[in-house]
Parts: structure tokens; C-alpha cells; sequence
């Protein structure tokens, strides 16, 4: 049996889909155990990604690690699932540890593909300079997923949803307050990013920035020298110490490509580089490379993605 | 406030990765160790300054073997009273996560701080291992952390935002950018670190649950394909019908 647990609070994410698809993958009986407000007509949709049941828990707010490692925990013992999956975001990295303890079950973190024919499971190892292959030991396992490491994928209908209480005990959690900004894409689950850096000499510049990412549909990111010097909100700071991504596409403007910068997005399938500098180290590490002036080429690019996108229609 | 450090030592960023062993053990030839940046700059650095503004101790842990010590040193040098360190060869985040659980527990410290992640294996599990072993409340991410007696306030990273939380102590805490600046050990404070006690404590028996079998490099990327600046219709022409992104 394989469980899979995702937060719902927010609707279903691409990387819920994903992670039902894993646990679909693996073979055997998939079931969600999922906290949050997503209605159930929403939650049934599910089982077209190959979950059998959905479990739902609406008492459970999902800020507090240790009440939904208890919840997880309990269900897993109940359906007697081998497997459990997260992805790994913020809940695969809090939930999934203190449940790997619960069970006694070992944890493969940041799985980026389904298992090998040995068992073991890939992962990327410092930093996406490398990869690991994990075997698991014990009879029970944890994996959670990479986001964007495998595409949903339909294979079944609608299937059941069922409530479910009681199992949580107290949250230790207290919320004061959240803040998200609105209307903008979170940067680990973007599958396209546009990202600047100080080649375009200031914040004032951004907005060529914010126009190519419109157009794209993608979100924006910056690296950490502009970050730090306060161009651009820290949360946009992709690189070793900031966030580390794997969008489809990443493009770079204005950006030298040091190597702490490269660890936070060597991940990205597709790397598009612009620079003035020919010498500039980002372009060994990209698909596609222009050399010339962000401020002829970003504006020209933008009209040329327009124009792309009015035939798509 | 009594606090605990966890610290691991990292690969400095600029090393060569690469394997030995029939791809089965990291070549340490030639590789310079480092304080794991999240855990140095971030946990160690804030966990100084709390003590500096509310007083208390500074306690590092470790789980590693004797060579280890100068990565142990510098982190006293930048502050740390004291330091532990378990000694065994790190197998996997369950094993060190029970070490320091197991020696936390008997110390009653009042907070447990690690870094995100480490830079070599990434995993983002030792924080909440500890946490559930010592059935702790667990604050994953943290970018911000106040102490006002035994309720801590923290700033913590969630999906496309930020959010304040409150957490009673004893808690732990994995810290994120953002929770301090780095500092730079002055010659003081290595001098003194000389000095500082280091306890070297045994390790415990763990059973193991998980182990790398083997490790690749990922494949090499292809030469760049460079694009004439005045054309970029054939960059979205070749973004949609060669890599299919968009």
C-alpha cells in the first residue's frame, strides 16, 4: 500500500498531481491523507492521477509538523502502507523527517526519478553537482518528491472521498500572521523563470524584466549580490544559500554564473543565458546563449515571445 | 537561554566533486572542509546573537570523527562556549539525528538549532528527526527568531509567502537565509577557541535505514547553441520546437 500525503489548503498543486503520479508509478494501491479546504468534488479529481481514496481531515490547519506527522503516521498504520510520499517542500522537509522517526521507516529526500530496477532511488547530492542513488534498509520507506522531477499523469476516474478526524491531537503551532504577495507565482513551483542580476545596474531596470516574465507567464528571480543589496525582496534570491529551482526555463540576464548561483539552478532543464561579457561562466552551463545588451536584447525578446504567443491562439 | 547548535561539515563550495570507489565513496582528495554554511552563518550566527542580547550558552554538536575537529574549532572561533562532539562516522540523517537527540535530551537545552540543509547531501531531515525523537515542536525554514521568555517568535518560509508563528520552548528551529549575517572569526576569538572545551562523547547504536549506494555525475550539458542578438524570434522559435519549454 502506498500513502501519499498532500496539503490541499490552497487547491490542488502541480506538485500534489505529481505526487499521486509517483505513488501511482510505484504500482499498488495509492491513498491521500490530506488536510485543508479543497472541496471534495476537487479532492475525488484525484483519482485521475491513480489515487483509490482520499482521505480528508478538515479539523487539521497543516501549520504544525507534529500534528500532521501524527496524522500521517496514523493512517499509514491503519491502510498498513509500506510507502508513504511527500514532495519536498515545506511540508517534505518537516513533515517527512519527524515521520521517518515515528516509523522507524528511512527517507530518500528529494527523490527526482521513481525507483531504479535495484530499488535504490536517485536524488541530487551537493547541490545538483552530482546524484546519489539511496537504498532504503528498513521495511518501510518515506520518499519525497522533487517538485518538477515527473509530470502528472491521468491513468483513472474520480474516486472517493472520505473524512476524517480525531488522529492529530493539539497543534504547538500558533499563527500570527501570513503574508503572501499577491498574484505572483511562488518561485519553487514556477516552471518558467525569468531571473536578473547586477548587469541591469539597478532596480529602476526591472521592469523589462517584469514585462518578459509577463508575457512568458513565468515568474521572476534575481541573484544574491542583488538581493543583498536590497534591488530586489530576498525571496526572489535563487543560488546556493537562497532558493534552489528546476524550472523548464530558466533565462538569465545580466547574471556572471558563479558557481554558488549555479548550484541554485543547475537543476532547470532548459538554461537561457544573456550577457555583455563573452567571458561570462554562466554560458558553459547553458543550452542557449546571447551575447549583447540586455537593454536592446530583453525589450526585443519580449515583442518576439508576443508575437509567438498571438499565433498560439 | 541554553541553546544547541547542530553543526556538519560541508565541502567548500569551489571543491571538485567527484567519486571513488567504483562511485561508491566521495574522493575527499584535495577537498577543503567548511562549517555548512546554513548552520554557520545562519543558526551559529543567531544563536550568538540571542545570547548576547538575553544571555545563556552557545553549545555546537557535531557527529564526526577526530578529523572534524578544525571545522569544530572555527565554529568556537566565531563564538561557540562550548563544544560536543559524537564521535562516529556520520551514516545517514536518521543515525546523527539520533546522536544529538539522544545527548540533547539529557541536557535540557531550551532550543535546538540547525541549519536548512547541508550543501552536500541537501536532504533538509536532521531539524525535524530531532524534533520527533525529543517530541518537540518543530519550526522548519525560519528566516526570523525573537525570544521573549519561553515563546519564541519566528518568521518561517511557507509556498509563496512568509508567516509569523509563536512556539513554546524547549523547540526546534532550521534556519534559513535571512536569520543573520555572516560573521568572520577575529584572531580573539581563534585564539580563544584553542582554548574552549571540546567533549568527545561516544556514539550510541543505530540501527541503519538508509545508505547511498552509488553516486554519477549528471550528464555533461551540450555545447551552448549561441543566438544573434537582432533575432529573437529564433530563440522563441527554438525554445518552443527544440527544448519545447514554452
Amino acid at each position: 500500500m502506498v500513502l501519499v500525503y498532500i496539503n490541499s489548503t490552497t487547491g490542488l498543486s502541480k506538485a500534489a498531481l505529481e505526487t499521486v503520479t509517483y505513488g501511482k508509478k510505484l504500482g499498488g494501491d495509492v491513498t491521500v491523507i490530506t488536510n485543508g479546504s479543497a472541496s471534495n468534488e476537487q479532492l475525488a479529481q484525484l483519482g485521475e492521477y491513480g489515487a483509490s481514496k482520499v482521505l480528508v481531515d478538515r479539523s487539521v490547519d497543516g501549520e504544525d509538523p507534529q500534528q500532521l506527522a501524527r496524522l500521517v503516521a496514523a493512517i499509514a498504520d491503519q491502510i498498513s502502507a509500506s510507502t508513504v510520499i511527500f514532495s519536498h517542500d515545506i511540508y517534505g522537509k518537516a513533515v517527512a523527517p519527524r515521520l521517518s522517526v515515528r516509523m522507524k521507516a528511512g527517507l530518500v529526500a528529494g527523490a527526482i526519478a521513481v525507483p531504479e530496477a535495484d530499488g535504490s532511488i536517485k536524488v541530487n547530492v551537493f547541490s545538483g553537482k552530482a546524484v546519489g542513488y539511496v537504498n532504503v534498509a528498513s521495511a518501510k520507506r518515506i520518499i519525497s518528491l522533487l517538485p518538477n522531477s515527473i509530470q502528472p499523469e491521468k491513468s483513472g476516474s474520480a474516486c472517493s472521498v472520505e473524512e476524517t478526524s480525531g488522529l492529530a491531537g493539539a497543534s504547538s503551532i500558533k499563527v500570527i500572521e501570513t503574508k503572501k504577495p499577491e498574484g505572483n507565482i511562488p518561485l519553487p513551483e514556477a516552471e518558467l523563470v525569468v531571473s536578473a542580476g547586477r548587469g541591469l545596474k539597478g532596480p529602476e531596470n526591472w521592469g523589462m524584466i517584469e514585462e518578459l516574465a509577463d508575457a512568458l507567464g513565468a515568474a521572476t528571480a534575481c541573484s544574491r549580490p542583488v538581493a543583498d543589496i536590497g534591488w530586489r525582496p530576498h525571496h526572489e534570491h535563487v543560488g546556493q544559500t537562497g532558493v534552489a529551482i528546476r524550472p523548464n526555463l530558466y533565462i538569465a540576464v545580466g547574471i556572471s554564473g558563479a558557481i554558488q548561483h549555479l548550484a541554485g539552478v543547475n537543476g532547470s532543464k532548459v538554461i537561457v543565458v544573456v550577457n555583455t561579457d563573452t567571458e561570462a561562466p554562466f554560458f558553459k552551463a547553458a543550452d542557449y546563449g546571447i551575447v549583447g545588451d540586455a537593454f536592446e536584447v530583453i525589450p526585443r525578446l519580449t515583442e518576439a515571445v508576443k508575437r509567438f504567443k498571438a499565433t498560439q491562439h | 537561554m541554553n541553546i544547541l547548535v547542530c553543526i556538519s561539515k560541508a565541502p567548500d563550495t569551489t571543491s571538485k566533486i567527484a567519486f571513488t570507489n567504483n562511485h561508491t565513496q566521495f574522493d575527499e582528495n584535495g577537498v577543503q572542509y567548511i562549517v555548512n554554511p546554513y548552520d554557520e552563518w545562519y543558526a551559529l550566527v543567531r544563536a550568538l546573537e540571542l545570547k548576547e542580547t538575553i544571555g545563556g550558552s552557545v553549545t555546537i554538536v557535531t557527529v564526526g570523527t577526530a578529523t572534524d575537529e578544525a571545522v569544530i574549532r572555527k565554529a568556537l572561533a566565531i563564538g561557540a562556549d562550548e563544544a560536543v562532539r559524537i564521535d562516529a562516522d556520520p551514516k545517514d540523517a536518521y543515525f546523527v539525528a539520533m546522536q544529538v537527540a539522544s545527548y540533547a535530551k539529557s541536557k535540557g537545552f531550551d532550543l535546538v538549532m540547525t541549519g536548512k540543509e547541508t550543501i552536500n547531501y541537501n536532504g533538509s531531515q536532521v531539524g525535524g528527526m530531532i524534533a520527533e525523537a525529543m517530541d518537540l515542536p518543530f519550526v522548519s525554514l525560519a528566516t526570523k527568531l525573537d525570544a521573549n521568555g519561553a515563546t519564541l517568535t519566528l518568521e518561517r518560509e511557507i509556498v509563496g509567502g512568509v508567516q509569523v508563528v509563536e512556539v513554546s520552548t524547549p523547540a526546534v528551529v532550521s534556519c534559513a537565509k535571512g536569520m543573520a549575517e555572516q560573521r568572520i572569526p577575529n584572531m580573539r576569538g581563534i585564539m580563544a577557541a584553542r582554548t574552549k572545551p571540546l567533549t568527545v562523547i561516544p556514539a550510541e547504536a543505530v540501527e541503519d535505514l538508509s545508505s547511498y549506494v552509488s553516486y554519477s555525475m549528471p550528464n555533461a550539458k551540450s555545447s551552448v547553441k549561441m543566438i544573434d542578438p537582432s533575432n529573437m524570434d529564433e530563440l522563441v522559435e527554438l525554445l518552443h520546437n527544440e527544448a519545447k519549454v514554452i
